[in-house]
């Protein structure tokens, strides 16, 4: 006998998607296996390392612990949808390639995720509190030690090019565009 | 001008795939919806014992037939019918002659289970929650038969694990799969002889490697070409093709195994093949449709591998100034219920021990028991953890018995810098001479105190003490054999774009191949870093491979790659010579254009010179017309010379005769809390010595990930088996894997470089160093605060706090001297 379905309309990335599921499916599933969307990772299917961390309205969430039937109408954002509009990396991504905050790269989508909403409530955190922010997620490569270092770097980034845009706005070239 | 990248600490460019989601793990191949992937994947599910031993009675898998959505369900009398092989037990990789009772698992269990989580039965549907569905429905009858549990019960063979009647192979004896003795001299009597001698009873605990991408595999069976095409996530593409090849019938030539992106190994991957590495395949062969097994994290903790447990025995005799007579060590391995594997940590272990020292006399026996617990196969490390902590055990308890500094027993011990060669009389893991190739102890042991703030201690201590604070600092030394044999192999091609593509066999894990071995191309031919593409773990492109492990990635396929380039750059300079109508020795090639030195207008780029190697009939392009039968060649000869290749190529093998030896030094500090008895880590140090660094960014990242899989082996994670063998801590939240607040924040590392000898980048393996020293060096650290004799790792707060309470030591300021281990009469 077949499973019930549901029609489920998800706000992935800016773009809706529509997929039929079983009320069980998991969002991380139906985000990896119906949208192919596979830059969100599975590591423990309990919650625990953290590796699936989306973005869900803006917070960060465990996309294993939600049903795809429950996110129907949500704003999602995974690693993907992550990057600037021109395509470049956003300031948590680049920063972890300059501190080689990645090495088998499985559980980074769920840092990123987790550090770009971290950085968005609190964008200068000071080194306990970039520690703090990554406490929530399981890497067994890195030792966290570069991860913490991006964090930091980040925010500088952040920081950086707020000031650029801030100084372009002020000189008269600026103001004319 | 280009500079020389190796040894720059250059930027990964397999992160620019990563950091925006377009990482190509096994679970992401031909993921997404059937309009996407032109073919909709069935996924599979194991059936796994919920028994640690038992005999199957009947398995009864009706009530699976009717399911909709399931397309096949298989219990070992299915696998004979569906290719012979598959009938067998499952290869032994490494035997050994010491091995005498090896023991492998069916790919599906036949008569007998012998762990929890033995594969029973596999099903294939139309998704993973479908096959979960269906292994509910299959309803297995079992005898339960009494369980070996840990090294003691497995010793005293009351019970056996392998007593099935039906087997074939009989029963094992004991629980002993082998015993194994070497020795340099009668270190017993050694022992004997000397003034001094103790006796050391230690124990480590078993762990694992967690990677956080389990195992998995994907395969698709092509039937207009009769090919099958298997994705796996694995250590060893080159062995998982073998074995599949083997086990479904088929020609070599037929299977193709491509390794991926793998989510972390840490060892657990170069077992192979596990269960659902042939019946994938297997399936997708007979269901003429693609099939995926991505394990989940509760079946890695069951199924997979674990590995370190030992009990250990020491008896050490010494001088007054703590120099090594004779050691004479026996230990009990635990291998759980299979020996795929062979003896290769065990073996690892008692070699690997002796660390950076030369005791006059060394013995070493060990036997390798079966117990009813997940198999034991090569963790980081691979066993050298457990000789490091036996050897640094023995010193700092030789320190405290003779009253003398822990660094000056240590340094009175060291092989000295002008004594390498270094023969330590024994046999490798790889079957060759334990012989050191190069090192700087002495140095090292300098550079580590300095690190640490060795001298500076004491009154560190007393500071500390003043304020109630209780603290300890701890040393450990370990060399590790690195690059073991038998050979790896590069393919280099200079396309006529200029580009240059780089194959090599062996897999990837996270520790940036594409961007370490770029470099060295790129030095050695003179092009451009971002226009050297590299790929690792693919039969297709390099079928001629061994795999990645015992930290040897860099030392043999950087080793051959470099080769490879050597000769690829030959063929360029022999082609430009003649293009160029130069000597090959004026030619330079510098960011992909090859000229002759002091007169930059004669040049050609590589694009150019790959065209002209390759001589043509057709033309494609503008470029290829150069090429073509009207343009170029010697009418009067072979437009390919008799001993020549078309082609821009190179390729070679780096085959070294034996293994080169890394080393290195950790210190820790440490503190106490006299009241809940929890470690918290002061200050950590590393000195490192690998040889030449071909990207120091690189060679850090590992020692990081290294010590803090050692912090979680010393303080945190532990298997913890219930007497009837069920693991009761198989998940993230019950086994206790460090996140970033149990691991340092911040390691001080250093460097040291003696190059080997014996390859010729100089470079030695990194990958597993730091992980080696850290029971040793926190049992030290925890022992010098606490002044407990610490002999088992790892250790919770609630060990040393029952440890406090039965050497009678509450909260009090630490004695001024350890207690001393015990004399033996």
């Amino acid at each position: 006998m077949s499973e019930e379905q549901h029609d489920v309309r998800l706000v992935v990335n800016g773009v809706t998607r529509e997929i039929r599921v079983p009320a069980r499916r998991l969002l991380s599933d139906a985000l990896r296996h119906d949208l192919g969307l596979t830059g969100t990772h599975v590591g423990c299917e309990h919650g625990v390392c953290g590796a699936c961390t989306i973005l869900v309205d803006g917070r960060p969430m465990r996309a294993c612990l939600m049903l795809a039937v429950s996110a129907e109408g949500a704003e999602l954002t995974t690693v993907e949808g992550l990057t600037e509009p021109d395509g470049s990396l956003s300031p948590v991504q680049q920063a972890f390639a300059e501190c080689h905050g990645l090495q088998c790269g499985f559980c980074t989508p769920g840092f990123l995720t987790t550090i770009t909403a971290g950085l968005r409530e609190n964008p200068h955190p000071t080194h306990d509190e970039a520690r703090e922010m990554v406490g929530g997620n399981l890497c067994r490569c890195t030792g966290y030690q570069n991860i913490v270092k991006a964090v930091e770097r980040a925010a500088a980034i952040t920081a950086e090019t707020a000031a650029a845009v801030a100084e372009t706005a002020e000189t008269p070239e600026g103001a004319a565009r | 001008m280009t500079t020389k990248l190796m040894g720059q600490p250059v930027q990964r460019v397999e992160d620019q795939r990563f950091l925006r989601g377009g990482g190509r793990y096994v679970d992401d191949v031909l993921a997404g919806s059937a309009s996407d992937t032109g073919q909709q994947v069935l996924h599979a599910a194991v059936l796994r014992s919920p028994h640690a031993h038992a005999r199957i009675v009947d398995i009864d898998v009706d009530a699976v037939l009717d399911l909709d959505g399931v397309h096949a369900v298989w219990t070992y009398e299915d696998l004979a019918g569906l290719s012979a092989p598959m009938a067998d037990p499952l290869p032994l990789l490494i035997p050994h002659p010491a091995l005498t009772h090896g023991r492998t698992q069916y790919a599906l269990a036949r008569h007998e289970v012998n762990y929890a989580g033995e594969a029973v039965a596999f099903v294939v549907a139309d998704d993973r929650y479908v096959a979960e569905d269906a292994l509910a429905r299959i309803h297995v009858s079992y005898e339960v038969l009494p369980p070996v549990v840990g090294i003691e019960a497995a010793r005293a063979a009351e019970h056996l694990v392998h007593d099935d009647p039906d087997d074939p192979a009989g029963p094992v004896p004991g629980n002993v799969g082998a015993r194994l003795e070497q020795s340099t001299g009668d270190a017993a009597a050694a022992v004997a002889a000397a003034p001094h001698r103790l006796a050391l009873d230690l124990e480590v605990e078993r762990s694992a490697c967690t990677p956080l991408e389990g195992r998995g595999t994907v395969a698709r069976w092509d039937p207009d070409t009769d090919r099958l095409q298997v994705w796996t996530s694995t250590q060893s593409s080159t062995g998982v093709r073998a074995a599949v090849a083997v086990k479904l019938g088929l020609d070599l030539g037929q299977v193709d195994v491509v390794t991926p992106d793998v989510g972390g190994g840490f060892g657990v991957k170069i077992n192979h093949p596990w269960p659902e590495e042939l019946l994938v395949p297997l399936a997708a062969r007979a269901l003429g449709r693609p099939v995926k097994f991505t394990e989940d994290r509760r079946e890695h903790f069951v199924s997979s591998a674990h590995e370190r447990a030992q009990v250990q025995h020491v008896e050490v005799g010494f001088d007054d100034d703590g120099r090594l007579l004779g050691l004479d060590v026996t230990f009990w391995h635990d291998h759980g219920a299979y020996t795929p594997y062979g003896l290769i940590v065990p073996i690892i272990t008692s070699t690997q021990l002796l660390g950076p020292y030369k005791p006059e006399v060394y013995r070493v026996v060990f036997e390798s028991l079966y117990t009813n617990t997940v198999m034991v196969t090569p963790y980081r490390g691979a066993g050298r953890p457990q000789g490091c902590f036996a050897m640094e055990r023995t010193i700092d308890a030789i320190a405290a018995y003779l009253g003398k500094d822990r660094a000056e027993v240590r340094a009175v011990n060291f092989i000295q810098p002008d004594e390498f060669p270094f023969d330590q009389g024994l046999i490798f893991q790889d079957g060759r001479e334990l012989e050191y190739d190069s090192g700087d102890y002495p140095q090292m042991l300098e550079k580590i105190k300095a690190l640490v703030g060795w001298d500076e201690f004491p009154a560190f201590r007393a500071e500390m003490a003043e304020q109630g604070r209780r603290v300890g600092i701890g040393l450990a030394c370990y060399v590790e054999g690195t690059g073991v044999g038998p050979y790896e192999g590069a393919h280099v091609h200079i396309e006529t774009t200029g580009k240059v593509k780089v194959a090599t066999g062996l897999t990837t894990q996270g520790q940036g191949h594409a961007t370490v071995f770029a470099q060295l191309v790129a030095d050695e031919l003179g092009v451009r870093f971002e226009d050297v593409e590299v790929v690792t773990g693919d039969t297709r492109r390099m079928p001629y491979a061994v795999g990645t492990f015992a930290s040897r990635a860099a030392v043999m396929s950087g080793s051959a790659i470099h080769l490879a380039a050597k000769r690829a750059k030959e063929k360029v300079l022999r082609i430009a010579a003649d293009a160029l109508e130069a000597d090959p020795a004026d030619l330079q090639i510098v960011d992909g254009v090859v000229s002759v030195k002091g007169s930059p207008g004669a040049a050609l780029d590589l694009g150019t010179v790959s065209v002209l190697s390759n001589p043509l009939r057709y033309a494609f392009d503008e470029a290829s017309k150069a090429a073509t039968q009207f343009s170029v060649g010697d009418p009067g000869k072979p437009p390919v010379a008799e001993d020549d290749e078309p082609g821009l190529e190179g390729r070679d093998f780096y085959s070294p005769e034996r293994a080169t030896f890394a080393s290195g030094m950790h210190a820790v500090i440490v503190e106490t809390d006299p009241d809940t008895a929890e470690v918290k880590i002061l200050k950590y140090a590393v000195v490192h010595d690998c040889g030449h660094l071909i990207n120091p960014m690189i060679v850090e990242g590992q020692i990081h990930g290294g010590v803090a899989q050692g912090v979680g082996g010393a303080l945190y994670e532990r298997m913890a088996y219930d007497e009837s063998g069920q693991l009761l801590n198989a998940s993230f939240m019950d086994f206790l894997m460090p996140y970033v607040s149990e691991v340092p924040d911040g390691i001080d590392i250093d460097h040291l470089e003696t190059p080997s000898p014996l390859n010729p980048l100089g470079i030695k393996g990194a990958g597993e160093a730091g992980v080696i020293p850290s029971a040793a060096v926190f049992a030290a650290a925890i022992e010098d605060a606490e002044r407990i004799p610490i002999t088992a790792m790892p250790i919770s707060p609630s060990e040393l706090f029952e440890l406090r309470r039965t050497h009678d030591r509450p909260v009090v300021e630490p004695a001024e001297t350890p207690h001393p281990p015990k004399e033996t009469p």
